[in-house]
């Protein structure tokens, strides 16, 4: 560790834990003047956390945060952001009622740096009269960036800022951090691209499970080193078990899948997804976060409807107006965030009735001793402790998620969308829902499940797909899908060259468009001249 | 005792304390309820048969009203044109029953709940197809619905059928025990048992406990919240009935009825935020409320005192409740 005093921001031994889940074990970080630092890990690293520490949002319950050589305790964003240190996120955080005048005039923004830097990001022209909710969400983030850049803080922290930003806007916000760099200010810089970090940061610290595993200077060729920082040792322990619990692959591929996605779209984060999802197979969705997944499965759970492309339900196309249509040709859905799924308030045999209940066609009363009889099977199916059954909300988090499946057990599972069933729950928990994923798959059903674990596509899956930006970029089998192949797929870098393609592309190419790297969404690239 | 029997004891009390800690709130209104008419007793030891028919009777309509707007707000709304749903409809049933046979009466009755669900389900269409939100759509509807009362009848007049007077004022077998009560628990029983036990009342429970659970789980939620606003116009045009059966005539001036349901409701142990609570623990409420108004006028203090006593109550309750949430959730 460097002396202190050198630092512009020093964080040390910072922890935090939520109940038993420990978000935090022991994260640093160090940021020296003029810098631009990158802060990466994989999803569940803690990376989050760590943010919301050091912007004030949350209080750590341990470690120390020292700027300018002072020790720092914030307990809001208004005291960290007085402390020299403001954040700019992938949310702009612009009140959209209001137009950017009074939005510059409620952050006593100066105007003149303000309009160098939008100026210097490529909006010379913006009308500062204009309310910001008419504005593109690209040109927002834009906004966001000048006013942070114009208000010059000690550090800069820009988190995910430039995800599922058009590629010209994305170039010149490096182009601008690189000119940033220097002086005696720094930027933290937060990206799931590693292209990105490659273009711009000085140094990258590695956080995996909650713990700074490693700070190194970036170079070419860093990005498998931050990849295998963030893989670390764990993997060679759980290949070992793989084989037994991942069933065979490609069953019966000659049968009609069950889920055809032609081309998916919606909004600016999906862009194309094409993959067949087949009976009798569990099927892994791999990618970092915001990389369209979500509004993926929002489409095949018929929350959302697709903006382009073409669903097959059973080599039928499907045109899903609400859930109720998914879930009458067989697509449920399995959120990972159980408060979207339950009723909290109320006990386990609603929650697990709520919908075969509806599915009934007639309104008359409920045949309560049918329904028993197909909740106590499903209770009993899942091993749910049904002690506290009154209310679903006193119940842990493993036993919740456990009716959230329980109540599509209860009606006969064809197709399962599971999203992350596993987040945040005990390990004894998930192992039952492994087990279970692969009975009812061995039973003939398919199951899509998206994991931000990756050592469970090898644990459940027979294959995994891959997303980047919007994108199937590929695919993997479970024998190959270990956690090196796909973090390196997920940050889609070809695993046998050591610079990706597109570190070269991108430095070489300031003015043109999106190289293949880059997602370029056709949303947002409606810019105002 | 035996070991045997301290088992069987907690077995029994590990069978009744959930259902006891579930239904806390409303076992301890009831207690609250059976002090207060002890104590009604002490204060004015005349206090007897007729002063229990006398409470019935008034309880009626506002029962009713309670019962409508706890439908509501457990589907997640809330319904500010209770009040001159029932002005609408008690008026209503008094111009059309003025003159008019006992079997018309009946005919007149139907049409009234009739036009108690349509009134309902006007107010829930709007919220439903506008989005706009409950608590605007319901109060802007209740100028409507009092501007009809007031084109039926201009003037409080009418008549009630003799035998719908006859269903609320008396007893039953024993004079201890009012017709109207009777006819609230029939009214209550009939309508919603076999509403709370059908896939409709799972729902309704469903959009006000968790609008995106219950959505994603493929319950039509507008459909499910028009539905209930349908069954809160329902009770209101019975609460509108009741009022016509117990004064004999139609009142085109709503009374405090609205903003007491949505009291009733709150001490009843309704969750405003949707999704919890049942339809007993407003009935008591509303006679707890009744009866701290009896007491005072038998203390002879001020008639206004008593909305004072009632404000300040439904505030300590509204204290009490979210402390208990508080501590729950940091649990």
């Amino acid at each position: 560790m460097t002396v202190t005093a050198d630092l512009l921001l020093e964080a040390t031994g910072v922890s935090k834990t939520y109940g038993a889940v420990v978000a935090l074990k022991s994260a640093s970080l160090a940021v020296r003047p003029g810098e631009v630092h990158a802060l990466v890990g994989a999803n569940g690293a803690g990376k989050s956390t760590f943010v919301k520490i050091l912007t004030g949002v949350v209080h750590p319950d341990a470690g120390r945060i020292v700027v300018r050589g002072r020790e720092r305790t914030a307990h809001s964003p208004a005291e960290a952001r007085r402390g020299g240190l403001i954040s700019v996120y992938q949310e702009p955080s612009l009140i959209p009622d209001l137009d950017i005048r009074a939005n510059l005039r409620l952050t006593e923004t100066p105007r003149e740096p303000f309009r160098h830097w939008l100026g210097e990001l490529g909006l010379r022209d913006l009308d500062l009269s204009t309310l910001a909710r008419r504005l593109p969400l690209a040109s927002l983030r834009i906004i966001d960036l000048a006013r942070a850049l114009a208000i010059e803080p000690d550090v800069l922290m820009l988190d995910e800022m430039t995800a599922a930003l058009p590629a010209n806007l994305t170039e010149r916000v490096l182009d601008v951090l690189g000119r940033v760099r220097g002086g005696d200010r720094s930027v933290i810089f937060i990206s799931h691209r590693l292209i990105e970090i490659a273009a711009v940061c000085d140094r990258a610290t590695v956080l995996r499970e909650g713990e700074t595993v490693g700070v190194v200077d970036v170079t070419a060729g860093t990005e498998e080193r931050i990849v295998e920082l963030m893989l670390g040792q764990s993997v060679e322990a759980l290949s070992a078990r793989t084989a037994a619990v991942a069933g065979p692959e490609s069953r019966a591929r000659a049968a009609t899948p069950r889920i055809s996605a032609r081309s998916l779209s919606s909004g600016t984060r999906l862009n194309d997804a094409s993959f067949d999802l087949y009976p009798g197979e569990v099927l892994g969705v791999v990618a970092l976060e915001g990389q369209g997944q979500d509004e993926l499965f929002d489409i095949l759970a018929g929350s959302e409807r697709p903006r382009g492309g073409e669903l097959l339900v059973d080599g039928k196309p499907a045109n899903f107006r609400h859930p109720a249509d998914a879930i009458r040709v067989g697509l449920v859905y399995v959120a990972a965030d159980r408060a979207e799924a339950l009723l909290m308030q109320r006990s386990i045999r609603e929650n697990i009735a709520l919908p075969f209940s509806s599915r009934l066609r007639h309104w008359g009363l409920i045949d309560l001793g049918r329904e028993r009889e197909k909740v106590d099977g499903a209770v009993a199916t899942l091993q749910i402790d049904a002690r506290a059954g009154g209310e679903v909300r006193r119940l842990s988090g493993g036993n919740q998620q456990k009716v959230t499946i329980a109540r599509w057990v209860a009606g006969g599972v064809r197709t399962m969308l599971c999203f992350d069933p596993t987040r945040g729950i005990d390990i004894r928990t998930k192992t039952q829902i492994y087990r279970l994923l692969r009975d009812m798959a061995d039973a003939g059903a398919a199951i899509l499940l998206y994991t931000s674990e990756l050592k469970e596509v090898q644990l459940v899956c027979d294959r995994a797909i891959v997303i980047f930006g919007g994108r199937v970029v590929g695919e993997v089998s479970a024998a190959e899908g270990d956690e090196p192949t796909l973090l390196r797929a997920a940050y889609n870098l070809r695993s046998e060259s050591a610079v990706p393609e597109g570190v070269a592309a991108m430095l070489a190419s300031t003015s043109s468009g999106a190289d293949a790297s880059t997602p370029a969404g056709p949303g947002p690239s409606e810019v105002p001249q | 005792m035996t070991a045997a029997s301290v088992v069987a004891r907690r077995r029994a009390l590990d069978a009744v304390a959930p259902w006891a800690r579930r239904n806390g709130w409303t076992l301890g209104l009831v207690g609250f309820l059976g002090l207060l008419l002890v104590y009604t007793k002490l204060i004015q030891p005349s206090y007897d048969s007729s002063g229990i028919q006398g409470l019935a009777i008034g309880v009626l309509p506002l029962a009713l009203a309670a019962v409508a707007q706890a439908v509501v707000v457990m589907s997640g709304g809330i319904d500010l044109s209770i009040g001159s749903m029932m002005a609408f409809t008690s008026v209503v049933c008094a111009t059309m029953m003025k003159g008019q046979s006992q079997e018309f009466a009946v005919v007149v009755v139907l049409g009234v709940l009739v036009l108690g669900i349509v009134l309902g389900a006007v107010n829930g269409a709007l919220v439903v197809l506008t989005k706009v939100p409950d608590i605007v759509v319901t109060l802007a509807m209740s100028f409507v619905w009092a501007g009809c009362a007031l084109l039926v009848r201009a003037a409080p007049g009418g008549a009630a059928a003799e035998w719908l007077r006859n269903l609320v004022l008396g007893s039953f077998i024993s004079e201890w025990i009012p017709k109207s009560a009777i006819v609230l628990i029939v009214i209550v029983a009939v309508i919603w048992i076999p509403v709370s036990r059908s896939r409709m009342g799972l729902s309704i429970y469903a959009i006000g406990s968790n609008r995106l659970a219950a959505f994603r789980s493929g319950i039509p939620v507008g459909r499910t919240k028009l539905f209930a606003y349908a069954l809160t116009g329902l009770y209101a045009a019975l609460a509108g009935l009741s009022l016509t059966a117990s004064t004999g005539i139609g009142t085109p001036v709503p009374g405090p009825y609205t903003l007491m349901s949505v009291a009733a409701v709150v001490l009843g142990g309704v969750s405003l935020a949707g999704g919890r609570g049942g339809l007993f623990g407003p009935i008591v409420a509303v006679v707890v409320l009744q009866v701290i108004r009896t007491d005072m006028t038998f203390l002879s203090i001020d008639s206004n005192y008593a909305y004072v006593a009632q404000g300040l109550i439904l505030v300590g309750v509204l204290m009490v409740g979210s402390f208990a949430l508080m501590r729950r959730s940091r649990a």
